[in-house]
């Protein structure tokens, strides 16, 4: 059990064993999407044919690069623009939410910190379809009723994001909630003894104290972003972003392209992450 | 409150509602009002529970749904089996720079995509993959050996993609519990056993309850592992919901579909807090 009672060495052994048989499950499937990435084949599988580079950099057929492939390009755009809006929206709201259960009291406060917690346990499909459902009702009544047509309602970019945008506000509104949680409002008093307004007290002390928790839950709000997948495969229109249109090419058959895409993502996301990790340890 | 305070809370607590309200509850009041509508002629619909009987009177959905169902309890019971030891040994018997080293890896494979990682399981799993290509070079197999498209390789993937879920909450509960409340169960006569019973799993409940109210969440809802791993006979309810929508343009029958999964959902969501005492404020929050 723990180490300050014996146990036969036997179990010690064993168990130790079994922590490192569960690291290795982890690595497994990351280590091999990784290592064929090199593969100087068309398929990302065995037998190793040799190093490569072509599957990152190529620029000829057969093995065009990541960084010569049009159409992952752009789907790598489009995904870096939805995340971009999302987490900025979710950031300002998430903020707005935090500042709301923090600092008021108000009637049925409770109910609506229980309905703001419901998008973790909705089904993302389900979200997802709710409001695929929803905005073309309101596209189709405003085009029955004045006779527009509302691009923006139907599957496409904008709808992906609020898509995004309904569930990952609660969990941004969660992180910002506890870093506003630990501060001292003693803080804010001073600056209004010293003659501050509220808003210059909450501007010039209580952001800055928050600004760790703002550009955490700006990260987390990007990465989750960057990799949902059930809710924008329903809300999805021409314009595919990244994690759909490598669905649809896994759908056909694999390259190493596939596997290059995807250990960019992962240098991407984890220097992401460390970052946010180092941030975390300043703050 | 202070006029200035009024403007605030309105100023703050509008943006909460629109939120809610518009991209919440009512586009799950519109799912419901759409799931109980039929389709009687060009652009007329009436209202009826013929979208529910079609999916109570045909045994292929409600043997979907079920086998939905049961595969998600067993892939959150196969986690939290498999999770808690290692849980366990992060939190009480690794120290030091060890134990944050060992807890930043479990986050990684949340790092990438689940896309990514259904990708690295397909690698190793399929015919041509690297399990097959390895058991023939050892002589154990004569031929290519398919492990994907069954249930054991989209089990594999279910339980490798919720891992995170359940052990981060674990380590977070157990962490809290004094090594001497251990120690004391021992000095009183306990066992291995009986301390685990009586003493670290009471204590490590809430992070138990929250995990696997995750894990069964994500499985349930999940639609990429089982299409990508799973095979022809395990479809998954995700799976009809997508038919119904995408590609039969039935949304009436989907959303029915849809508000099925979430009833069942929140039915178990529901249960497990119930049982266990805990809340979705407490769990979640």
């Amino acid at each position: 059990m723990i180490p300050t009672i014996r146990q036969p060495r036997l179990v010690r052994y064993s168990y130790r064993a079994y922590v490192v048989l569960f690291f290795l499950y982890l690595a497994l499937p990351l280590v091999v999407v990784s290592v064929f990435a090199f593969n100087n084949s068309q398929f990302p599988s065995l037998p190793w044919e040799g190093g490569t580079l072509n599957w990152l950099f190529g620029s000829e057929r057969p093995m065009i690069g990541v960084f010569h492939e049009r159409p992952i390009l752009r789907a790598l755009g489009n995904s870096a623009f939805i995340a971009f809006f999302v987490s900025l929206m979710s950031v300002v709201l998430g903020a707005t939410n935090a500042f709301l259960f923090n600092r008021y009291e108000f009637r049925m406060k409770s109910f609506f910190y229980m309905v703001m917690l419901l998008p973790l346990v909705v089904p993302g499909i389900v979200l997802g379809i709710s409001i695929l459902v929803f905005s073309s009702t309101a596209a189709n009544g405003i085009e029955e009723a004045v006779g527009w047509d509302i691009e923006a309602l139907r599957p496409g970019l904008p709808l992906v994001i609020l898509g995004q945008f309904s569930f990952v506000t609660t969990i941004v509104t969660l992180v910002i909630s506890a870093r506003l949680h630990k501060f001292d409002r003693s803080l804010e008093d001073a600056a209004l003894n010293l003659g501050a307004s509220h808003l210059t007290a909450v501007r010039t002390v209580t952001l800055p104290f928050l600004l760790p928790a703002l550009i955490g839950g700006f990260v987390v709000a990007f990465l989750m972003s960057f990799e949902n997948f059930n809710t924008t495969l329903m809300l999805v229109g021409s314009d595919a972003p990244l994690t759909i249109a490598m669905f649809d090419r896994m759908k056909e058959g694999s390259t190493p392209l596939l596997n290059a895409v995807s250990l960019l993502l992962m240098i991407g996301s984890s220097a992401l992450a460390l970052m946010m990790i180092a941030l975390q340890r300043k703050g | 409150m202070r006029a200035g305070s009024k403007l605030g809370f309105i100023l703050l607590f509008s943006p909460l509602v629109l939120w809610l309200g518009l991209l919440i509850v009512i586009p799950h009041i519109d799912m419901f009002l759409i799931s109980i509508r039929e389709r009687v002629g060009v652009g007329k619909y009436d209202t009826s529970l013929a979208n529910y009987l079609t999916f109570f009177g045909e045994p292929l959905y409600m043997m979907t749904f079920a086998r939905t169902a049961l595969m998600s309890v067993l892939a959150t019971g196969l986690t939290l089996l498999i999770g808690f030891p290692v849980a366990f040994y992060i939190a009480k018997i690794a120290k030091g720079r060890l134990q944050s080293a060992l807890f930043l890896l479990c986050l990684v494979p949340f790092w990438v995509s689940e896309l990514v990682r259904t990708f690295g399981w397909m690698i190793l799993l399929r015919e041509t993959g690297v399990f097959s290509s390895l058991l023939q070079w050892a002589g154990l197999a004569e031929q290519p050996v398919e492990m994907l498209y069954n249930d054991v390789a989209m089990m594999v993937g279910l339980v490798y993609t919720s891992m995170l879920f359940m052990v981060v909450p674990l380590i977070t509960t157990m962490e809290s519990l004094d090594d001497s409340v251990i120690e004391a169960g021992y000095d009183l006569g306990g066992n291995g056993f009986s301390v685990m019973r009586e003493v670290v799993i009471p204590h490590a409940m809430p992070g138990i309850v929250s995990g696997s109210i995750v894990v069964f969440m994500l499985s349930l809802g999940n639609y990429l592992t089982p299409t990508m791993l799973g095979g022809k006979d395990s479809l998954w309810f995700t799976e009809l919901i997508y038919s119904q929508f995408i590609v039969r343009f039935n949304w009436e029958l989907g959303a029915a579909f849809g508000f099925m999964l979430l009833l069942l959902s929140s039915v178990i969501v529901w249960g497990t807090l119930r049982l266990s005492g805990q809340t979705l404020e407490k769990t979640m929050g």
